[in-house]
């Protein structure tokens, strides 16, 4: 049976075996309502839907989720793709400087599922309590104007989460009625979340993770050995 | 099925004719109360700053921060292991519940399952530190509208639970249970006995409770009517927990999607709601809904498989490139983690989305129009933990 011909599905129910075919139809019927909008999508069979949109139609993807019974607003944030210098792993760019070994060459940037050709992505998600289904919006940010228009009209619990957004990554949103920090003193510099933003402790006492992949004593010993 | 109920649609227009009144040209002296940091009814510190004009209130703005730790960055230096200590602490009164969203999480993107006998295990201490947290609430919002008596009562029978948690983890507030593939260990010796007793005793507390606070009059005149939250304000807000199921939403994510790893479908339970959607609803949502978790504890009890309790995992941990988000059904609502991996020993970005964040960010639109007694019911019921709103 072909997907496309699957039009009385488009509300899923009940989450019958073919889930897959299901999320299918919410990215047909998505598609058809904000049209050229959608710019990337990812389905992971029986779990998850990822709906990249393109900026003008950050809004409409919200409203058309909200029209299509994704009621449910679950969270709004942002994801920096920029290889971090700081902490990737344990001989990370800094690490090797500090201890004298020659520089790494910094890694490419890779966006996750539904891609992206930017570093800064909007992440949101939406849930639909009738369809048992999410979906996972992202949108890419250019990095010389980090502006998106506000979800707060569409999802009114969008207002702090695009606060938290704007003080941790520096975003601003076009129309949000109360554009204040939330948690970090109005005189902050510098965006927290930003991946080239130091996490002082961590330069302080530089990777604890090298002591502690050690074995712990007694069972970690048995069961280590079986990969 | 979120058909909005008479004092609902009442609550609206209400609302509505606050807002036309704030809008009228001639202002009579208002007056601005801090609430807080340091307050009785804020659970930790949060700060409300509210305009009152007269007795009512006429804008109330929380202002969060004071205990904000940045976990959400320091999760991307630490490895899945470390990061599991380190997100007990955002919930405090239920912290093994915290460990189960981003453990599944992780267990996802590796492809791995815990064994029969840890996920049962799992799902009773999950039940349980629901148990530790909302037999609190019912306590401390007691407390906080004057009545005494419920606060030692829930403190004398939190202690149950609560010896029962600490004898299966080591841990009274801050387990660290919970790995990758399983459990740190399997049940001490006559456990499954004594957490039977633990069980009945709550059960009976939840009976007393019932009685001495719910059924109170006072407690009554305080709660029925106040701070009503329309279903439709409540979802698009992203309520959730039983401050959703308050509003007469039939939702909650240990029965309708419930992630692989957890055994709520092996027990016999039911999901409670209201129709009002007041302060009073929020109440006795959750102690039927403590009343459940203790018949859950119970019915799993008799069931546990025997078997290991640790799958099969490396010692080094390390996740496949992915992304994934896995939400539980918490103490306060949907807590869950966007867990977004690069293959490495450490997380490249964990969006921790907790449920008293979304819960609290109500507060302004429900405030408003109410009395400043009121205030205190009101925040009182939607119950957050400052932990979790500002991690």
């Amino acid at each position: 049976m072909s997907q496309l011909s699957s039009a009385d599905t488009e509300t899923p129910e009940e989450a019958a075996p073919e889930i897959d075919e299901a999320r299918e139809a919410v990215l047909a019927e998505l598609t058809e309502r904000i049209g050229d909008g959608v710019v990337g999508s990812h389905i992971r069979p029986g779990d998850d839907l990822w709906v990249r949109v393109d900026r003008a139609n950050w809004v409409a993807a919200a409203e058309a989720a909200k029209a299509m019974g994704y009621r449910f607003f679950d969270f709004l944030s942002a994801i920096d793709w920029l290889p971090s210098p700081f902490g990737r792993d344990m001989d990370s760019q800094e690490d090797r400087v500090v201890s004298g070994a020659p520089a790494k060459e910094p890694e490419a940037m890779v966006q996750g599922y539904a891609g992206g050709e930017t570093r800064f992505q909007l992440l949101a998600r939406v849930y639909s309590i009738s369809a048992g289904m999410g979906i996972t919006f992202k949108c890419d940010l250019p990095d010389d104007d980090l502006t998106a228009a506000t979800w707060t009209n569409v999802y009114a619990g969008a207002n702090w989460h695009e606060r938290e957004a704007r003080e941790m990554f520096g975003f601003s949103f076009d129309g949000h009625p109360n554009m204040i920090n939330l948690y970090l003193p109005a005189d902050f510099v510098g965006h927290p979340l930003r991946k080239d933003f130091p996490l002082l402790a961590r330069r302080v006492r530089p990777w604890p993770g090298i002591v502690d992949v050690e074995p712990m004593p007694g069972v970690a010993d048995e069961e280590g050995e079986g990969e | 099925m979120t058909a909005i109920s008479d004092p609902q649609s009442v609550a609206a227009l209400a609302a509505e004719a606050v807002d036309n009144r704030v809008n009228l040209d001639f202002e009579t002296e208002g007056m601005t109360l801090n609430m807080g940091p340091q307050h009785p009814a804020t659970h930790g510190t949060l700060r409300i700053i509210a305009r009152l004009d007269g007795e009512q209130v006429i804008s109330a703005e929380p202002m969060c921060g004071y205990m904000h730790r940045g976990y959400e960055k320091l999760t991307e230096v630490r490895t899945y292991p470390q990061i599991n200590a380190l997100i007990n602490r955002i919930d405090w009164l239920g912290s093994f519940a915290n460990e189960v969203p981003f453990i599944l999480a992780a267990e996802k993107l590796m492809g791995v399952e815990a064994p029969p006998r840890a996920q049962w295990i799992r799902t009773i201490l999950f039940e349980m530190s629901r148990i530790a947290n909302i037999s609190l609430f019912l306590g401390d919002f007691g407390l906080q509208l004057g009545g005494m008596t419920a606060g030692f009562y829930a403190f004398r029978d939190r202690e149950w639970v609560l010896n029962q948690i600490e004898s299966a983890t080591g841990g009274r507030f801050h387990p660290n249970f919970d790995r990758i593939g399983g459990l740190k260990d399997d049940l001490p010796k006559g456990w499954i006995e004594s957490s039977h007793t633990a069980m009945d005793k709550l059960l009976a507390f939840c009976d007393e409770l019932e009685d001495l606070l719910v059924g109170n009059e006072i407690f009554q005149a305080r709660t029925r009517g106040i701070g009503v939250i329309p279903a439709e304000i409540a979802l698009s807000y992203g309520l959730s927990g039983a401050n959703l199921r308050a509003s007469g939403v039939d939702w909650d994510l240990r029965r309708d999607n419930c992630p692989p790893g957890l055994v709520y479908d092996k027990a016999d339970w039911k999901v409670w709601t209201h129709p009002d959607g007041d302060c009073f609803a929020r109440t006795w949502v959750r102690l039927q809904e403590t009343r459940e978790a203790a018949k859950i504890v119970k019915q799993l009890l008799d069931t546990i498989p025997s078997g290991p309790v640790m799958a099969k995992v490396p010692r080094i941990i390390k996740v496949p490139e992915g992304e994934a988000y896995v939400a539980t059904e918490n103490p306060l609502g949907e807590m869950g983690y966007y867990v977004v991996s690069k293959g490495d020993l450490v997380p490249f970005r964990v969006k921790i989305r907790s449920a008293s964040f979304n819960n609290i960010s109500i507060v302004p639109w429900v405030a408003r129009g109410a009395y400043v007694p009121d205030l205190i019911s009101i925040l009182g019921s939607l119950y957050f933990i400052l932990g979790d709103i500002d991690r």
